[in-house]
């Protein structure tokens, strides 16, 4: 973001007056996102606080907290983004880094690695329901190296390790590549005299790594936290092409709630709670991984 | 010696890599050119023998695909229209000006990246089923359209930082307008950048499933009627392959396309 701020300064130009144009030029926007998106943030908490004839009520909220489901969404939602997404920032942090080191081939590498980027959490489910289904792939496989002789079933509420694993692994290989961009700009930004230096110094890779990298690049892997993190919790298709509602998610709650029960408000009341949570979340992690100015120079 | 050995550590680790991203869609090729029979079959085979189309015209036939695709691909067209229209404007804007307010609108734009479709489209169809946009396709693109207009001011943002201001000021000075130095003289040069913002948001809206699935009933898009089918209606393992390949395709060929734009879209960094 370093060229955006690098601005002309037109309307410093002359003698100082307001210029009009920008916020001419801003208008549609502002007005567009305060209909269709600020409204209906407003709305969500409307439609799990209000009822239909008026008045406070936490009737909507109690409903979403009795439910048989409610327990296991929360508690998968909080589990499965605890697993993926450590995982997903150190594997995207090796392409990253792989990438960053400019090997011969490293643009291709950059390309394919990316390609998980164009596609869907409904397909990268598909994709991997086509691996761990009962005539799958992964059987299939097993049985060619004679390690089964009937398919085994792993998409099964009986079998959670093997369940919870492939929703993992969809998760994984659809989403590391988010990861892996935001971390690889933040590499780019680092100036190369700090290596210099360091090699200068005498620091190995390693040290390098611990003490030149990783510090500057707080900042990318604070905002690919938080990024990976919130759209963790909206984690939906890839569950239900895998587990269908096996493994219920909050967003899969959501879903069912309005599509299947025709109930707008206890799918608003997970809606909310799904913000909820992404705020907290990000809060945590703003305080946590604070940029500290004596750290990150310039 | 020690370096050799690195260089070919870090190779190896480069073709894992690459080989774990694309051989999950070398499978699903493969499902989807092996016919019902074999995909159901055991011992099953890797490879489709013999490869066949009969999969992917199965779920080409199959009842509301190809008017969901349809819908999908008009969709995806109005949003790419509104997210330009309203985005570019605002790219200019921030690429142009420095004025009071300039960070606070570009920290809005970041936070609207951060509350994705779950939360906006209940509310939203409550409030469509009163406006008359409920099971509308305009209505799934408006919601598309916020979702990818952070997007789109983003890159156009960086488009027109990239298109040098003295070559509108030159205009100006040959008599041109504002209005006429943006059009003739900015513009054609904005193109291919405005173009890639448009390419991105196409494949945001084409894979977009959450919003798209609560937001129609009979006016699916091609998303919204797979996770229906998947969800509701059990649909067989050779729709379901056929329609993961479906749709995976399209947004392969865009991502290469717009490869060199990679960075601009998802690389920011919030300081």
């Amino acid at each position: 973001m370093a060229a955006a701020d690098e601005v002309p300064d037109l309307a410093r130009a002359g003698r100082p007056r307001i210029e009009w144009l920008p916020y001419l030029l801003l208008a549609p926007s502002l007005v567009f996102l305060g209909v269709f998106f600020a409204y209906p943030l407003v709305q969500a908490f409307g439609l799990s606080f209000l009822r239909p004839e008026g008045g406070l009520t936490a009737e909507h909220f109690q409903r979403m907290l009795g439910d048989t489901y409610f327990r296991g969404a929360i508690t998968n939602s909080l589990l499965l983004t605890a697993i993926v997404v450590p995982i997903q920032v150190a594997i995207g942090l090796v392409i990253a880094l792989l990438v960053n080191s400019r090997f011969r081939g490293h643009l291709w590498f950059l390309y394919i690695c990316a390609i998980p980027l164009a596609i869907s959490d409904l397909a990268a489910g598909l994709i991997w329901l086509s691996v761990f289904t009962e005539r799958g792939y992964l059987n299939t496989l097993l049985h060619m190296v004679g390690a089964v002789r009937e398919p085994l079933t792993y998409l099964s509420a009986e079998q959670p390790v093997w369940l919870y694993g492939a929703i993992i692994a969809a998760e994984v290989w659809r989403a590391t590549a988010i990861v892996m961009i935001i971390l690889l700009a933040g590499l780019q930004l680092i100036p190369r005299d700090y290596f210099e230096t360091a090699d200068v110094f005498g620091a190995g890779g390693w040290r390098k790594l611990w003490h030149v990298t990783l510090p500057l690049l707080r900042p990318s892997l604070q905002t690919a936290l938080i990024i990976r993190t919130i759209l963790a919790f909206q984690l939906f298709a890839t569950v239900i092409t895998l587990s269908g509602r096996q493994v219920p998610v909050l967003a899969g709650e959501a879903y069912f709630w309005y599509g299947l029960y025709r109930n707008p408000h206890v799918a608003s009341a997970y809606a909310v709670l799904i913000m909820g949570v992404s705020v907290v979340i990000t809060w945590v992690y703003l305080r946590a991984l604070r940029t500290r100015e004596e750290e990150v120079a310039g | 010696m020690a370096r050799a050995a690195r260089t070919a550590l870090l190779a190896t680790i480069a073709t894992l890599i690459a080989a774990w991203v694309l051989f999950p869609i070398l499978l699903i090729s493969l499902a989807a050119f092996s016919s019902r029979a074999q995909l159901y079959s055991w011992p099953r085979a890797i490879f489709p023998t013999p490869p066949t189309m009969d999969t992917i015209l199965f779920f080409l036939r199959a009842q509301g695909v190809w008017q969901a695709t349809l819908n999908s691909l008009i969709v995806a067209l109005f949003t790419i229209a509104l997210a330009v229209a309203i985005g570019a404007p605002a790219g200019y804007a921030l690429s142009r000006f420095r004025f009071p307010g300039r960070e606070g609108f570009r920290l809005g734009i970041l936070a609207t990246k951060m509350f994705p479709a779950t939360v906006l489209a209940i509310p939203l169809a409550v409030a469509y089923i009163r406006w008359g946009l409920y099971d509308n396709l305009l209505g799934v693109a408006i919601v598309h359209t916020a979702l990818a207009l952070p997007f789109a001011v983003v890159i156009t943002t960086s488009v027109f930082i990239g298109v040098p201001m003295e070559l509108e000021e030159a205009a100006m000075t040959l008599g041109c307008t504002r209005l006429q130095a943006f059009l003739r003289v900015a513009l054609p040069i904005a193109l291919p950048g405005l173009a890639a913002a448009a390419i991105f948001t196409f494949v945001l809206s084409w894979n977009e499933v959450f919003a798209a699935a609560i937001l129609t009933l009979h006016n699916r898009t091609l998303p919204a009627l797979l996770i229906n089918a998947v969800a509701f209606a059990g649909a067989p393992l050779d729709y379901r392959f056929a329609g993961g390949f479906f749709m995976i395709v399209p947004a392969m060929i865009i991502i290469f396309i717009i490869r060199r734009y990679l960075m601009t879209l998802w690389g920011v960094t919030i300081r």
